[in-house]
């Protein structure tokens, strides 16, 4: 089963959520899609054995071959190639890789080579498989460098899918596939408002999920009556607790020499299992 | 005209409530939200008289099923696999058009993105500028684009000095749309490890412009030790230190109430948030 822990808004608890339950489950991997700010690994310190670069295929144009008609360029969703008068300028930044140039040339001038975008590394810590991204900084596409992280899950695991924050296409990538999405939200004006977002693009997908309160104080009905109106299980509450901030400032988690605390994310597990299976009835 | 834009990284440090304390303390400027997929300052800042423009970007493929001969060459060639079983998934769909223009039945027809929509507002703090990315869509960089187009046209028509850029988190597309051009960033952190992580990250982002970058430490007391790795970090990468907030759970209460920092009496975040603006505020007006 794949869950991916998802939020509209960024720093509500994601990355203590995901790790926390995949440090609590056994044949479990974990997966760090937000790959722009991977937080993941500092909680695990994983010992890396693989790490590749992951790339994105863009145009090369063979000036010698290329008779100028500008096909390539009006076929560019993207205005990433430019026709000039001696020449085809390539803009690699914004060519998405999706290959319509160098099928469509009528010439066979144009050929994909590879850009880097970002690195990927794969490892264990303890039993946890573990995966993630790192984006090369200053590169704007994140999405194809989620799609291959996710190429590294494992079969006949729990993977727990760490998304990056926000409703758009980050977040789409990382949370597409998966079986169970769990929103983790916190009782704010600002948690409630992105909550309601991330509603909206999770059931576009249809994908079954629920909502964990985390940073939970005495009063959270800003989100429970939310939730109640739209019948969202809200299926765990995570304290407000000035030591969890102090041992998360260290990337310490929560479980670490805590039963009490490990029983309640296997509870969570249960609990996601069930209305995973109830909402495919 | 100068540009500040507030960006973090990291998610959930401050930025939106930090942001809206700048717009009750500074003068003459436009305030702009430029995290369009979770829009959250205009819950502090009340805008009223607001004026809604569509935003359209981009296309999405659609396949006729009465047209379609079932060949599956589209569904070979996409590379984003968006069509599966002779249907093109929307939200998978990157609009490059590859299927439209092979379909050998002419049975692909390209429809136009609804992707969002944008604001232009009074509030009580002058003109504030945002928008909304529908869920799910892309081009959140070109939308961001957009509104600082907008925002530059509102301060040089009301003759404003100032621009104040209320960031998204992480360093991807709307980040960098985000502080193209601008005169400085400031990064608001916190002392954590995560936080301190992904300082770096993005400091080097700002870095990679040649952007002027300012750091902000928010909760700075909640763990000293990571505060002084990150003072060292500034002071290494010689990067301005601009102050640090104390964390108080007062603030959390203010803010659902629609409070920002600045405006909590006799609080000690409230001189902190005042201090942070006015060093930022002397340095920028130098240049």
């Amino acid at each position: 089963m794949k869950i991916a822990i998802a939020s509209g808004k960024g720093g509500t608890g994601k990355t203590t959520v995901a790790v926390n339950l995949a440090l609590s489950l056994v044949d479990v991997q974990y997966i760090d899609c937000d790959v722009e700010e991977p937080n993941g690994y500092l909680f695990f310190n994983p010992e890396i054995k693989k790490a590749y670069n992951a790339h994105v295929l863009i145009p090369e144009i063979n000036i010698d071959k290329c008779v100028l008609c500008g096909k390539c360029s009006s076929v560019c969703e993207y205005k990433a190639l430019a026709k000039l008068p001696t020449t085809i300028l390539v803009f690699k930044e914004l060519c998405h890789g999706c290959g319509a140039c160098s099928y469509l040339c009528p010439e066979k001038a144009i050929t994909e080579t590879k850009r880097e975008i970002g690195i990927i590394e794969t490892g264990s810590c303890e039993n946890i498989v573990f995966a993630h991204g790192k984006l090369n900084v200053g590169e704007p596409m994140a999405p194809p460098l989620i799609r291959e992280v996710l190429r590294n899950q494992s079969d006949g695991l729990t993977v727990i899918i760490d998304s990056p924050p926000g409703t758009s296409c980050p977040m789409v990538s990382a949370v597409k596939d998966a079986d169970y999405v769990l929103l983790v939200t916190e009782p704010t004006v600002f948690g409630l408002n992105d909550l309601q977002i991330a509603v909206e693009v999770i059931s576009k997908m249809s994908i079954p999920f629920s909502v964990l309160i985390n940073k939970s104080n005495d009063d959270d009905t800003i989100i429970e009556n939310f939730c109640n109106v739209k019948n969202i299980p809200v299926l765990m509450k995570l304290p407000f607790d000035p030591d969890i901030a102090k041992l998360y400032s260290r990337a310490i988690p929560m479980v670490h020499n805590n039963t009490q605390m490990k029983k309640r994310f296997i509870k969570l597990f249960e609990d996601i299992h069930n209305h995973y299976r109830e909402s495919k009835l | 005209m100068k540009q500040i834009a507030v960006i973090s990284g990291k998610g959930g440090t401050g930025k939106t409530s930090i942001s809206a304390s700048f717009a009750v303390l500074a003068k003459n400027k436009v305030m702009v939200d430029c995290d369009v997929d979770a829009a959250d300052l205009y819950l502090l800042l009340n805008p009223q008289n607001i004026v809604t423009n569509p935003f359209s970007s981009g296309r999405t493929a659609v396949i006729a099923k009465d047209k379609c001969v079932q060949c599956g060459i589209c569904g070979n060639l996409c590379r984003f696999n968006a069509i599966r079983e002779f249907t093109i998934d929307s939200i998978s769909c990157e609009g490059c058009g590859f299927c439209y223009r092979i379909c050998p039945a002419g049975a692909v027809y390209m429809t136009e993105n609804d992707s969002g929509t944008w604001m232009v507002s009074d509030s009580q703090y002058g003109k504030f500028v945002y928008a909304r990315l529908n869920p799910g869509e892309e081009n959140s960089g070109k939308l961001v684009a957009k509104i600082r187009q907008e925002s530059i046209k509102i301060a040089e028509a009301e003759k404003k000095g100032l621009i104040i850029i209320d960031g998204p988190p992480g360093i991807g597309c709307p980040v960098i749309s985000s502080i193209t051009g601008v005169d400085a960033v400031l990064i608001v952190t916190e002392p954590t490890m995560s936080g301190l992580h992904d300082l770096e990250r993005v400091s080097r982002l700002a870095s990679h412009f040649g952007i002027k970058t300012y750091v902000c430490v928010n909760k700075w007391d909640i763990n000293k030790e990571k505060y002084s790795q990150i003072e060292n970090y500034c002071v290494k990468n010689d990067i301005d230190l601009t102050g640090k907030i104390v964390f108080d759970p007062k603030v959390h209460k203010a803010l659902n109430k629609g409070i920002t920092m600045a405006e909590i009496k006799n609080s000690q975040v409230s001189e902190n948030v005042r201090d942070v603006w006015d060093n930022l505020y002397n340095k920028i007006k130098e240049y």
